[in-house]
């Protein structure tokens, strides 16, 4: 776990995320602390925190997000609660944010006060099996993106290297390797690797900091 | 390290157009296809193609009528309200002769309807849409892969017969991400020599036109473009059977309602019911004959759909009446779980349900 209370997951679209923040939430409401996810997603019209509504009910985790993700409502917008991630530092706060520098935007009325709070980590979520972060080029030029407009420095990679449920042990040490490389082109450290709880046994062995997740359920069709 | 990528349906179509040849996109914004027109707009610069923000769905289906006129492998994309506004130029192509793709990542209706995934555009995608005689190729892909494998199949499929083809995929398609090989399909190469190249670049005066001043000219082109439909019937129907060897009950379901579906028939084989599936792949042409022949051994079809009842109506004409058809569907974006369609099994099953 971080040390911080904030923590930001911000990143190329597509590239976890959502799936990344949920399981930190979940992972720091086990600890018995308190814990808020906001859902700042303005990009994504389906796949969002509310799949895993329940999951974060029983465990205690408050979800903060729009009345209106996953309905017909079309529109950009925010929870007006969103408010006490700055505003309530009793609590941790886990930002699940909007994917590119167009998910950064909703950072806009909040990143004053993250950074004069200074007690956050931001982390860039990284899938190098996602085409355009393929490459270091790649990764560099979506973090430079997000980070003009977010207006938050990065502090950390994650590591979600990923090919869905079909992810080896394997493509995780790749994508270990590969956000240290980044890691050391954007001199931020790599805090830790997603990996699925099936695979943690085995991954222990060769990686050290892990944050163990488990899927978020869409659908028995997926 | 594996050799796969994981993207998004809509990023994975529009990579795939992209490798097929296509340097020609002319689109509008539109929940849930908005991924493929941001895709183009990120990668056509990039490779010396057009993408082109149209002021409307209406400017972008004839921009798509000038470049598919050149030519060249030219497409377009919406979702379901917008193909309405498409509705007028894809005739026009089909009168035309002209090839393109088309992709509808459908979504709830009608009217505005919502943003959720839907498959409510089966009429409109195979029985016209447009005004006049005309069929589209119409592909119904069921995952990322083959919303990958489509873009080519569309592209080869709409030069080699000169029509226009349709990707008819739902919101669920277009926004799941799943692992996809990235390995180019084949590339079809078909010679164009009534496109409008230029002077001198073919023989006499290449027009492109959907008026016809005679009638009996105009019916003439009509009947030509039928037996061309007879031969795209006879060649290019595409499905998948799911253990339908020993089949009693015959589920059929494309696209994401295939993916709940197939689930739902694994259902039932546990608790001893012989049901299998048809997937077509392509909704037009439609897979009638083996249905029909699915006919002569099952008791019972069941369509799934996610709309109110619309390829179950080709189910029963495929099948000339001969076994019972059944329908189950949610619509308004909202998508049936495996336990639904079970139900609807076990209902067909003890004689409860009512024929569609």
């Amino acid at each position: 776990m971080l040390n911080k209370r904030v923590v930001l997951f911000m990143g190329h679209y597509g590239s976890g995320k959502t799936f990344c923040a949920v399981n930190y939430a979940l992972a720091l409401a086990e600890k018995g602390l308190p814990v808020s996810i906001y859902d700042l997603d303005i990009v994504n019209p389906y796949f969002r925190t509310v799949d895993a509504s329940k999951t974060l009910e029983e465990a205690g985790v408050e979800l903060v997000v729009s009345p209106y993700a996953e309905t017909n409502v079309d529109i950009p917008a925010m929870n007006a609660a969103s408010y006490k991630m700055v505003d309530d530092k009793t609590r941790y706060a886990v930002l699940d944010i909007g994917g590119d520098e167009r998910g950064a935007l909703a950072l806009g009325r909040f990143y004053e006060k993250i950074n004069a709070e200074n007690n956050f980590e931001c982390l860039l979520v990284v899938n190098p099996f996602r085409p355009e972060t393929r490459d270091i080029e790649g990764a560099v030029a979506v973090k430079n993106e997000i980070e003009t407009v977010s207006r938050i420095k990065f502090t950390g990679i994650v590591n979600n290297a990923n090919l869905g449920a079909e992810t080896t042990i394997d493509d995780i040490l790749y994508g270990k390797r590969f956000c240290e490389k980044l890691g050391e082109r954007l001199n931020i450290p790599v805090k830790f690797s997603a990996v699925t709880k099936s695979l943690c046994e085995k991954a222990k062995e060769k990686i050290d900091k892990i944050l163990p997740v488990e899927p978020i359920k869409y659908g028995d069709w997926l | 390290m594996s050799e796969k990528v994981l993207m998004k349906g809509n990023e994975a179509l529009a990579e795939a157009a992209i490798m097929a040849g296509c340097r020609h996109y002319f689109g509008y914004p539109i929940t849930p296809q908005t991924e493929v027109a941001a895709y183009m707009a990120k990668r056509m610069p990039k490779i010396g193609g057009t993408f082109l923000q149209a002021e409307s769905e209406i400017a972008a289906i004839n921009m798509v009528i000038g470049a598919a006129s050149c030519g060249v492998r030219a497409m377009t994309s919406s979702s379901s309200p917008g193909i309405s506004l498409k509705s007028e130029g894809i005739s026009y192509m089909a009168g035309c002769e002209l090839p393109a793709l088309i992709v509808n990542v459908q979504r709830g209706g009608p009217g505005l309807g919502g943003i959720q995934p839907s498959q409510s555009d089966y009429f409109q995608a195979t029985k016209g849409g447009g005004h006049g005689d005309y069929h589209l190729i119409v592909l119904a892909p069921a995952s990322v892969q083959e919303m990958f494998d489509m873009a080519f199949k569309g592209f080869n499929l709409a030069d080699k017969y000169r029509v226009p083809a349709m990707i008819l995929a739902d919101g669920t398609m277009g926004q799941m991400m799943e692992p996809v090989s990235l390995d180019a399909n084949a590339i079809e190469t078909y010679a164009k020599p009534w496109a409008t190249v230029g002077t001198g670049k073919h023989e006499g005066r290449n027009i492109i036109n959907s008026l016809s001043l005679s009638p009996a000219q105009l019916e003439q082109w009509n009947k030509s473009r039928y037996e061309r439909y007879a031969e795209i019937e006879k060649n290019e129907v595409m499905y998948e059977e799911f253990m339908m060897d020993d089949a009693e009950m015959c589920v059929v379901a494309f696209g994401i309602a295939a993916r709940v579906s197939k689930n739902a028939v694994v259902a039932a084989r546990k608790q001893g019911l012989k049901v299998g599936m048809i997937r077509p792949i392509t909704l037009w042409p439609f897979p009638k004959e083996v249905l029909n022949k699915a006919a002569d051994k099952v008791k019972a079809f069941l369509s799934v759909e996610l709309n109110m009842g619309q390829m179950a109506d080709d189910v029963k004409l495929a099948t000339n009446c001969k076994k019972p058809v059944y329908f189950y569907g949610r619509t308004g974006g909202v998508i049936m779980s495996p336990d639904e369609v079970l139900s609807a099994i076990n209902e067909i099953e003890k004689g409860e349900a009512k024929q569609w």
